[in-house]
């Protein structure tokens, strides 16, 4: 159950988009996320769409992969676009006792849930053909301009590092901690809300026990090996840009541009 | 008392990280036993002993507790757990309880017993793992790692199952902490009577304590015998990287070199016996 989680989940490839340098697929990330949210119309969204289709077929990852990230967000997406379908006043199309479904309701659920599930995907694909320690290098050096204001963008990089390598090593602990307290009767997936709020204390405990000692183990560990942040620290591997790099960054702000002009246009037509 | 009928299972089926972990064991374990199950980091022996307790749901193949399906229409798996003691590896990872006593009780307190059953549960299970009475309303967590480990090995004898199932109880211990735990499972099971199953790397602690040894390897049975009878086919428990006891070796050697000495050696007592009866009828 805990391992079908796949968010964050690293597929490696040999891709183009695999090949791509981490700090410009986080900017183009960034740039479709923007697209999205800068599209008003449908077919300004159908822009980005094309966008993400084009990056998704150059990563070469399976379709199924891309549906199964999708299953734990699929009831945010279902309550959003029911309330977005009844509260959003417009023409009344059908209207049931106090309910009322407006074609401006229909049409801004439609747009909501194909956003949503637009940015989920775009940044799966990120993820999925990103290694967490290379993305982490990355956004360490997008931020490194702000240490000139004490951002503490080593530090930062250095947190989420470590939090993404313990995901895996939690959840096998969870899942073990699990198992044993099954293995002296405790009932986790049964009884009453209250009670099986309860029932997560003997999980719990223990878990917060042992991320505290992984915690100050790695600590010592850090230490042990001179770390002290990351002044003159260097890396085994240095992100390297080329040629390919700022031509998907080009084509992404094409995109963009897309996008905005027919927006715009319709707002100037408005 | 334990039987296992073509159990068979896979990790991750249908993914490329597919893995057969138990590949058709069957098995039939009498009751009142010391078993003793030794194989190979991935041979598959802590996911059998998770089958026996229905932990895991075995891909094919079944599982009879006392002649009971346990995976079958009307047996509540959380009956079988009772029945069925499970100890993991680092069980002191478990403790999550304020006093000592209270963690013990945390098994018996699921089966619905009353206060008083409880607590002499609690004391008896103690009692059995050295835990003394000062210590039953202390912290856990204030315990050393020997302590905590048997602490948590009392809240499963605390249930008061009908076959305890310990995987590797003597990992990471010191010698004297091995040897502590092992002689309290040995008297836990003579006094208890009841079937006892520990899972261990060390062919040394499996021959002294042992009455059957379950050699698995690859998610295979390679053999379930008497450990002299085990022991003799030393040449080939090695030949799949397990180690026989030290003793078994040297008698091994020993015979390699020409001399005529039984080779069903695993303890060091018996070793003695059997070489001072050799000198005896050498000398005569």
């Amino acid at each position: 159950m805990l391992k079908d989680i796949t968010i964050g989940q690293y597929f490696p490839g040999d891709s183009v988009v695999h090949k791509l340098d981490a700090r410009f697929k986080l900017l183009i990330t960034a740039i479709f996320i923007v697209m999205l949210f800068s599209a008003d119309t449908f077919p300004g969204l159908g822009i980005a769409l094309v966008f993400f289709v084009i990056s998704f077929i150059a990563s070469r990852l399976s379709p199924k992969l891309m549906i199964k990230s999708m299953k734990p967000i699929i009831p945010v997406i279902i309550i959003t676009s029911i309330l977005n379908i009844f509260f959003i006043e417009g023409v009344p199309l059908i209207s049931i006792y106090k309910f009322r479904l407006t074609d401006n309701g229909l049409r801004t659920s439609g747009f909501m849930i194909v956003r949503l599930i637009a940015l989920i995907c775009g940044s799966s694909l990120l993820t999925y053909t990103t290694s967490p320690i290379v993305l982490t290098d990355a956004i360490e050096q997008i931020l490194r301009p702000l240490t000139k204001i004490k951002f503490p963008a080593h530090e930062l990089a250095m947190m989420m590092t470590i939090a993404l390598r313990f995901i895996p090593t939690l959840l096998e602990e969870t899942d073990k901690i699990m198992s044993a307290q099954k293995a002296r009767g405790a009932e986790l997936d049964s009884g009453p809300f209250l009670q099986r709020a309860k029932a997560l204390i003997p999980i719990l405990i223990p878990l917060f026990v042992s991320s505290f000692r992984r915690a100050e183990e790695l600590a010592l560990a850090m230490e042990c090996r001179c770390y002290n942040g990351g002044e003159g620290r260097t890396k085994l591997k240095t992100l390297v840009s080329g040629g390919k790099d700022y031509l998907a960054l080009s084509i992404s702000i094409l995109f963009l541009c897309a996008v905005m002009v027919i927006d715009m246009g319709r707002l100037g037509v408005a | 008392m334990i039987r296992t009928e073509k159990l068979t299972y896979t990790y991750s089926q249908g993914t490329p990280f597919e893995k057969t972990a138990v590949d058709n064991v069957d098995l039939h374990i009498e009751e009142g036993a010391f078993v003793g199950i030794i194989g190979h980091t991935g041979s598959g022996k802590s996911t059998l002993i998770q089958h026996l307790n229905g932990l895991i749901k075995p891909t094919s193949g079944k599982v009879y507790i006392d002649g009971e399906d346990i995976h079958g229409k009307n047996v509540k798996l959380r009956d079988i757990r009772f029945k069925v003691g499970l100890v993991f590896q680092y069980p002191e990872y478990q403790i999550f309880e304020e006093t000592v006593s209270k963690d013990i009780a945390f098994g018996p307190k699921n089966m619905g017993l009353s206060e008083e059953e409880i607590n002499t549960r609690v004391r008896e299970a103690a009692a059995m793992v050295g835990v003394g009475e000062e210590l039953l309303d202390r912290s856990p967590f204030e315990l050393s790692g020997g302590q905590k480990r048997r602490v948590a090995i009392a809240g499963v004898m605390a249930m008061r199952p009908k076959v305890l199932i310990l995987d590797e109880p003597t990992a990471g211990l010191d010698p004297k902490g091995r040897e502590v735990i092992l002689d309290q499972i040995k008297e836990y099971h003579q006094r208890s009577h009841t079937t006892v199953l520990l899972v261990s790397h060390s062919m040394e602690d499996v021959a002294r304590f042992a009455e059957k040894i379950l050699v698995m390897n690859k998610g295979k049975v390679f053999c379930y015998d008497t450990p002299p009878n085990v022991f003799t086919r030393a040449d080939e428990i090695a030949s799949i990287g397990l180690s026989v006891p030290q003793v078994t070796k040297v008698f091994g050697l020993l015979r390699s070199k020409g001399i005529d000495i039984r080779q069903d050696v695993y303890t060091v007592d018996f070793a003695m016996k059997t070489i001072k009866e050799y000198l005896e009828q050498k000398g005569r």
